[in-house]
């Protein structure tokens, strides 16, 4: 790993949480790859070797239709998150970088009520070349088994 | 005061009305606990599947209760309190394991898998001083044990002093819904739990109310992916502790995923990877949903071939625990797997078709908190609780009042 490879892996998590943050989600499919790979499961799972997804996408349209779903079907109260994001340990494996990074996101909702959503790290796959960086696989495994009422928008 | 307004009494309207103090009142809570989940009721425990081999365990609940359930070094499954005879601390603290007996880590006192006491530490005293009496029966006070059965790989349990057996209480209904899920060696895929912002009850009447269905959850609507033509019905055992609701898939064979695809040239409500949508007809029968709950807190789930069992933990009032457990079979190919897995984005807390459930039941929770002497009304179907053709009913969540009045002695 070099440091221009450790500054892109920042700046890509770095712009990734933004987008979420400020309800850009129509720029969320474009972090990954067109046929990326995004795993939203519990450390339990992992723990055992068990595949479930609490969201499991293995390609960039279906990471669209999920936005297109939040904002044209599914229904909940209006709320945001704020990510706040460790810094990536990044490994360089033929070609492609891993990294892994610490996340604590807080829940805003519309009635003010803030509270810490969800922990967990980001286990990511990131290929770079010159036009960019973008997540080939991002696994996001989550400290709890519990999530509170529902998970709409994206970690 | 009026009838339906003084405490625990039933509107006189009968099973159309529910008061919504049903939903806020603490003492009720309490006798809940009492005569529902460890009274006469038969409670999901776990898949029988979670117990893998001899000598394994996992935890579960009787509502708010913790108990202990295990396979023992010969293969019987047992279920009993989680509470040490001695001073009442918990005897297990791991979710799950493999374990020849149990310690409670306060004073050490041991307990076989059946939930026996059979140890207690230092019970003669050291050096013939301290210890207990000889008179003393410590063993009297040992956790409590469940009358288990087994149906189909789910582990039903009750503490119960006069529950009927598990498939009386289900009707023969009922226990064929089951037997046609679980039609096969049983393998776990994963779970999570999902935290709902509301009472116990008001999540199993969601479960149990086939109308909000098409009408909550825009997710096939918006897509245009729902068929009326669908065909299905609705189950409601003879004690209203069991239901059934299902419909046909609206074509198994794969041309609702085309047609998904055809559109998506005319406007913007259509999904960009329709194979979301893909599934087989695992089953033989042509039924794409068929969601089964059992009162007070059980629900199997099948939505094409995303298979699931899920149970209700009450914790206090107005907060409870959705444990999820998602499953395929051991003869599952790569390609069921992969299906089983990908539609699993329908369910569960982020799922297309789910999530709104956790909010809904939330919604009502807020919405009623200032009215217990208000009464929500449940008059689509009629009155009664009989099965129908017609989803359009709320039939099942009467159903769901009829065993909780029995119970209840209300
Ligand atoms: S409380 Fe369990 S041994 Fe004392
Ligand atoms: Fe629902």
């Amino acid at each position: 790993m070099n440091i221009e490879q450790k500054l892109a892996v920042e700046d890509l998590n770095t712009r990734y949480a933004e987008a979420i943050d400020e309800d850009r989600l129509e720029a969320w499919p474009d972090f990954f790859s067109s046929d990326g790979r995004y795993l939203v499961t519990t450390a339990e799972n992992v723990a055992q070797g068990l595949p479930l997804g609490i969201i499991s996408a293995t390609s960039r349209a279906m990471l669209r239709d999920r936005i297109k779903a939040l904002r044209q079907a599914n229904v909940y109260e209006a709320q945001r998150y704020r990510h706040v994001l460790g810094t990536p340990r990044i490994e360089a494996v033929n070609g492609t970088l891993r990294a892994r990074t610490s996340f604590m996101v807080a829940r805003i909702m519309h009635t003010g009520e803030t509270t810490l959503f969800a922990t967990g790290c980001y286990e990511d796959r990131i290929i770079l070349d010159g036009t960019g960086a973008q997540f080939a696989e991002k696994t996001v495994i989550l400290d709890s088994r519990v999530i509170d009422t529902l998970l709409a928008i994206p970690l | 005061m009026t009838a339906h307004t003084s405490p625990h009494q039933w509107p006189a309207e009968g099973l159309s009305r529910v008061p919504y103090w049903i939903y806020s009142d603490p003492d009720l809570y309490a006798l809940e606990q009492e005569r529902i989940f460890r009274g006469n009721t038969w409670n999901f425990l776990c898949l029988e599947a979670e117990l893998p081999q001899p000598n394994t365990f996992r935890t579960s609940n009787l509502g708010d209760m913790s108990v202990v359930v295990t396979r023992d070094a010969n293969g019987a499954i047992h279920a009993f309190e989680n509470r040490c005879a001695h001073r009442g601390a918990l005897l297990c603290l791991v979710p799950r394991g493999e374990r020849k007996e149990f310690a409670c880590v306060y004073h050490n006192w041991t307990y076989d898998l059946a939930g026996n006491l059979t140890g207690v530490a230092f019970r003669r005293g050291i050096g013939g001083k301290g210890g207990m009496s000889p008179e003393a029966k410590p063993e009297r006070h040992a956790p409590r044990k469940l009358r288990v059965e087994v149906l189909a790989g789910l582990v039903f349990g009750t503490l119960g002093t006069d529950p009927p057996s598990l498939e009386t209480y289900l009707g023969p209904e009922i226990v064929s819904g089951i037997r046609r899920v679980m039609r096969a060696p049983v393998r776990l895929l994963g779970g999570y739990s999902q935290s709902l912002p509301s009472n116990w009850k008001l999540y199993m009447e969601n479960t149990k109310d086939s109308y909000h269905a098409s009408l909550l959850h825009m997710f096939f609507t918006t897509f245009r992916l729902n068929r009326l033509s669908q065909k299905g019905g609705l189950v409601v055992n003879h004690n209203g502790a069991g239901h059934i609701s299902y419909s046909m898939a609206a074509d198994v064979a794969g041309s609702e995923y085309e047609q998904a695809k055809m559109r998506s040239a005319q406007d913007g409500y259509s999904l960009d990877a329709p194979e979301l949508l893909q599934s087989v007809d695992e089953f033989g029968d042509g039924i794409g949903l068929q969601i089964l709950a059992i009162f007070p807190g059980f629900v199997l789930q099948q939505i094409r071939n995303s298979l699931a069992v899920r149970r209700i933990v009450p914790q206090g009032l107005e907060r409870s625990e959705l444990v999820w457990t998602c499953f395929g079979f051991t003869g599952d190919d790569d390609r069921l797997n992969e299906l089983r897995l990908r539609q699993a984005n329908l369910i569960g807390p982020a799922g297309f078709i789910s999530m709104e459930d956790g909010a809904a039941t939330g919604f009502v929770q807020r919405g009623s908190r200032g009215a217990p002497r208000e009464l929500s009304v449940l008059e689509m179907g009629g009155q009664g609780t009989s099965s129908e053709e017609s989803r359009v009913s709320e039939a099942a969540v009467r159903g769901f009042w009829k065993a909780y009045r029995e119970q209840m002695r209300m």
